[in-house]
Formats: structure tokens, C-alpha cells, sequence
């Protein structure tokens, strides 16, 4: 039975908080069980931000992880202090539109994503974390990319409706 | 199967008050139990209830002491060291015989302390930090659906009982998200079943009967005892009628965790990490922090060596832990305190490391 365990780190403002709960809302539309444990303090926009989420065939005892099956890092500074975090043979995806420093493991796979210029091109940045969750998903298959999609349209919605397209791009951009 | 919804524990909890009925909220902002009186202050009203923000804990627990003294059903919540202000009030509640569900969203204390989870307040939630001969039953779940049905069913106890309830959880509960399948709406009361069921509720007699009066000054000392130990049978009755618990695994454990709440959790999958060394450990999980569950230890293996007290907190629960084994098993702590909180391998680790002195 399968367990990722997904620890998801930025800074405040980047959106982290927004994909995990996304990730743990399409398990649960599968009828998977879910955890969402976000980071919670005072700071906010340009603080750090984190959280875990993990999604699993088998009931979930504890949301708090000892390792990440996988590992998703938005900005350098979480790069340096989370990389260790990450079980041998796990996964690590950076942002390499932010991140400059290399990861020193050489027991995970690496996936380099530049969410933040791919969001750029596709004509907002702040669309980056989607762009990652694309990556993430098409890479992993935590989840189906349809339930990502479904959940998608759910946040996009009301006031935010007119941002759903873009960031419907921004999901599907990433090729393997 | 019935639908299931990601909720954010706060949130959720605040959503379980209103669909057990409760129709008055008071709070006063605290961190990390913010998102509670921020839901009712945009749901409570749709629902007919009224939210009003005190300006300060002390003033929401007396506003819910009145609130309650109307026979509807109240809610406040607070978090560690707002709850330390209101413990005068459950008091004075406890001791006017009044209903009230209270939740505490705990943190790192003492003193303001922290604002990251923590379980430092099991000794002022079961011992009472208020005056005299009162108790106030606490429940501690460990998920977030198990918050919602306790706090659905604190309703309906604390009416019967006459008394205030406390759910206790901490602030990772708090803040995370899991899936829940939310009670069904129970109806509020209506005027006439407070008349009915509560008799006691001030409600204006409209000439029609003798005034109510509803207080906790009794100036003559035989009153007062006679009123303490009416009290005092109820909270034997309590003690019947309200003990929870859950074990695991304890049929030739070596090692027993007595731990409650998010700890709990992470209990859960040390004891997966020991066992993959070959240490059978079990859990005892109070759910029912007072009254504490004393005849859990009972069932017991004798051929268990320790007991560990795994807390949020430095031993607090270890006294009642004491106190329940009477002396049969040694009892040994595993603590983080300050909103720290432990990995399960890091439990599994310092466990080995108890074994190895015991052993």
C-alpha cells in the first residue's frame, strides 16, 4: 500500500499552504486518507511557510513525519534546512527559478522545476505553485491529474474565476 | 457512505458546536484558536445565534455564564492562558449549576508562553484553577473527527449534568486538516423545552411563577456543605458515567504509553517503530482526562516492564498515572515541552534507552 508523505516548503505568499491542502482535498475526492499539517506562527507574507500532507491507502496514525517521501522546496533557504528530510530514494523538486544552491544528496531523485519562469511566461508568477504541483503530480501520481483539476476549479471559483484559466495552463505545463 | 469534507480543526470544531445546538458564542481572540470565533462570527448568525466579541476572557466567560443562565445552549473557546482567566467563571459556574461546552485550543505556557502546540494545561483543566470543591469533565480527542463528535455530544452532557464541559485539544489540531463527516443538525432548543427541561433557566416569570434565582454566594456555612456535597455526588456520578478511554496492544506489552491528543498520534506510530526492532509496546489513551480513566491500568499486562508517560508537557499526567498504578509498574516520562513536539522515532529512541536502564 502506498503512503507519500510530502513536506512542502516556500516562503509566505508563494502558495504553499494553498497546494498541499489541494493535494490532501484530491485524495480525499479519491477516497484515500489524508493529513494536512500546515506550519503555523506569526509571520506571514515573506515569512517561512511549510507544510505536510500526507495521503495514504491505509489509515494515517500520525500527521507529524520522521522522513518525506518527497520533498518540495520553493526557496533556497528551505532547500539548505530540508533536504535532510528526505528518505533515501525519495524524491526532491526545486524551484530553480529561486533556487541557485544544488542539492547535495545523491541517494533522491532530483527534479528541477522552474515554476517561477514557466508562471511568468504563462503571464503571472505567482502561478509558480501550480506549475510545481503539475510537475509533482505528473511525476509522482500522488493523485489523479484530474481530481488536481476538480479541486482546481473549486478554488478558482467566485471572485477568483477569472484567474482558473491561467492557472489551468499553469497545471498542465510541465512534461516529463 | 456519508459525505466527507476537509475541514481545518477549527473550523470544524466551531461547525460541530452550532450543529449541536449551541446558539450563543463568546471569545476573545487567541492564538491558535483564532479561526473558531472567526467562523462563528460569520456563520453563528444564519443559524439565528448571536456572536459576540468580549474584551477579554474574563468577560466571555461571564457573558456565557448569562447567556447560559437563558437555558440555550453556549460555546466559548480559548486557548491556554485565556483559559487560565476563565477558570474563575467555570467556578462559578460549577458551582450555580450551569451548562456550558468550553474549548481549549492549547499552547506552549507557562505565562503567555507560546503560541505552538502544547499540553501544558492538564493540570489547570482537570484540577480545576478556579476555587472550591468543583470539577469540570475534560475530554481530549485525537482527530479531528473525534473532536467533532465529542464536541457534538458535550451539549447534551454538560445540560445533563448541570455543569460545564471542556474539550481539550492542542494546537496542531487545531490548525490541520482532515477529512470529516459532519453530525446532523440537531435542532435548537426552543422556549418551550427550556420551561420544560430546564426549570431552573431565567427567562422572566411573567408574574405567572416565583422568581428564579441562580448564584454561587451561600453565606450560611450549612447550606454551603450541604450544596458542596450535592455537588460532590454528582461529580461521583461523573465518575461513573464518563470515563473514556481506548487501549492497544496491551497484551504482552513490555512497554505501556499512557498518552492523550495529538501525542497520542505519535504514539500511534512509535509503537509501529518498536515493534520493528522487537519491543512490543501498547497505549492506554485517555480520552476522558477528568475523570481519569484509574481501571485502564488494570488491564495491564503483568509481565510489563515500564510505564511511560508521553507528554506535551513535564509529567503532569505522570501524577494521575502514579496515582492509577498504584505502585504495580515503574513509570518513566517522555516529554517535549514549549511547542515542541517529537518525531515517532524519536519516542521509539528515547523509549530504547529507558528499556536499556531498566532492563
Amino acid at each position: 500500500m502506498a503512503t507519500h508523505k510530502i513536506f512542502i516548503a516556500g516562503f509566505g505568499g508563494q502558495g504553499i499552504i494553498l497546494i498541499g491542502q489541494m493535494i490532501a482535498h484530491a485524495g480525499m475526492l479519491e477516497g484515500k486518507e489524508v493529513t494536512f499539517l500546515p506550519s503555523y506562527g506569526p509571520e506571514m507574507r515573506g515569512g517561512t511557510a511549510n507544510c505536510t500532507v500526507i495521503v495514504s491507502d491505509a489509515p494515517i496514525s500520525c500527521p507529524i513525519i520522521d522522513q518525506a517521501t518527497c520533498l518540495v522546496v520553493m526557496n533556497q533557504p528551505s532547500l539548505i534546512r530540508f533536504e535532510k528530510i528526505v528518505a533515501p530514494g525519495g524524491d526532491i523538486f526545486v524551484n530553480t527559478s529561486l533556487i541557485k544552491h544544488k542539492v547535495e544528496r545523491e541517494d533522491v531523485t532530483v527534479h528541477n522545476v522552474d515554476s517561477g519562469e514557466i508562471a511568468k511566461e504563462l503571464g503571472n508568477e505567482r502561478a509558480a505553485n501550480i506549475v510545481m504541483l503539475g510537475a509533482l503530480i505528473k511525476h509522482l501520481e500522488i493523485v489523479k491529474l484530474e481530481s488536481i483539476e476538480k479541486v482546481l476549479a473549486e478554488v478558482f471559483s467566485g471572485s477568483k474565476a477569472d484567474l482558473l484559466q491561467l492557472n489551468q495552463r499553469a497545471l498542465s505545463t510541465w512534461k516529463k | 457512505m456519508k459525505e466527507k469534507k476537509l475541514m481545518k480543526g477549527n473550523e470544524a470544531f466551531a461547525e460541530a458546536a452550532i450543529r449541536g445546538g449551541c446558539s450563543l458564542y463568546f471569545g476573545y481572540p487567541i492564538t491558535p484558536q483564532n479561526e473558531i470565533p472567526e467562523y462563528m462570527s460569520r456563520e453563528l448568525h444564519k443559524v439565528g445565534g448571536t456572536f459576540a466579541q468580549a474584551e477579554s476572557e474574563l468577560a466571555a466567560i461571564n457573558m456565557a455564564y448569562g447567556g447560559a443562565l437563558t437555558g440555550k445552549h453556549v460555546f466559548i473557546s480559548s486557548s491556554s492562558p485565556g483559559i487560565a482567566l476563565m477558570q474563575e467563571g467555570m467556578s462559578f459556574l460549577a458551582s450555580a449549576e450551569v451548562p456550558l461546552v468550553i474549548m481549549n485550543v492549547s499552547r506552549g505556557g507557562p505565562g503567555v508562553g507560546g503560541i505552538q502546540p502544547g499540553q501544558g494545561d492538564y493540570r489547570q483543566v482537570t484540577k480545576g484553577g478556579g476555587n472550591g470543591d468543583y470539577h469540570v469533565p475534560v475530554f481530549a480527542p485525537a482527530s479531528i473527527q473525534e473532536s467533532v463528535d465529542i464536541i457534538y455530544e458535550a451539549v447534551p452532557i454538560a445540560d445533563e449534568y448541570r455543569n460545564p464541559v471542556m474539550v481539550l485539544v492542542d494546537g496542531m489540531l487545531g490548525q490541520m486538516m482532515e477529512p470529516v463527516v459532519l453530525p446532523p443538525i440537531r435542532r435548537q432548543i426552543t422556549s418551550e423545552e427550556i420551561a420544560q427541561k430546564k426549570p431552573w433557566a431565567l427567562t422572566g416569570h411573567k408574574g405567572e411563577r416565583t422568581h428564579n434565582v441562580v448564584k454561587s454566594l451561600r453565606l450560611k456555612p450549612d447550606e454551603l456543605e450541604k450544596h458542596n456535597i450535592h455537588l460532590e455526588d454528582k461529580y461521583k456520578k461523573m465518575k461513573r458515567e464518563l470515563i473514556r478511554y481506548q487501549t492497544d496492544r496491551l497484551q504482552g506489552a513490555t512497554v505501556v504509553f499512557v498518552a492523550f491528543g495529538t501525542m497520542s498520534r505519535i504514539i500511534n506510530e512509535a509503537v509501529d517503530h518498536l515493534e520493528k526492532a522487537g519491543i512490543k509496546a501498547g497505549i492506554i489513551r485517555p480520552i476522558s482526562l477528568w475523570p481519569f480513566p484509574d481501571q485502564a491500568f488494570d488491564e495491564i499486562d503483568p509481565c510489563t516492564k515500564v510505564i511511560i508517560s508521553a507528554e506535551l508537557s513535564l509529567g503532569q499526567m505522570m501524577e494521575d498515572i502514579k496515582s492509577a498504578v498504584a505502585g504495580r509498574f515503574p513509570v518513566e516520562l517522555i516529554y517535549r515541552v514549549g511547542g515542541m513536539v517529537p518525531t515517532p522515532m524519536e519516542v521509539a529512541d528515547k523509549t530504547k534507552k529507558i528499556l536499556e536502564v531498566i532492563a
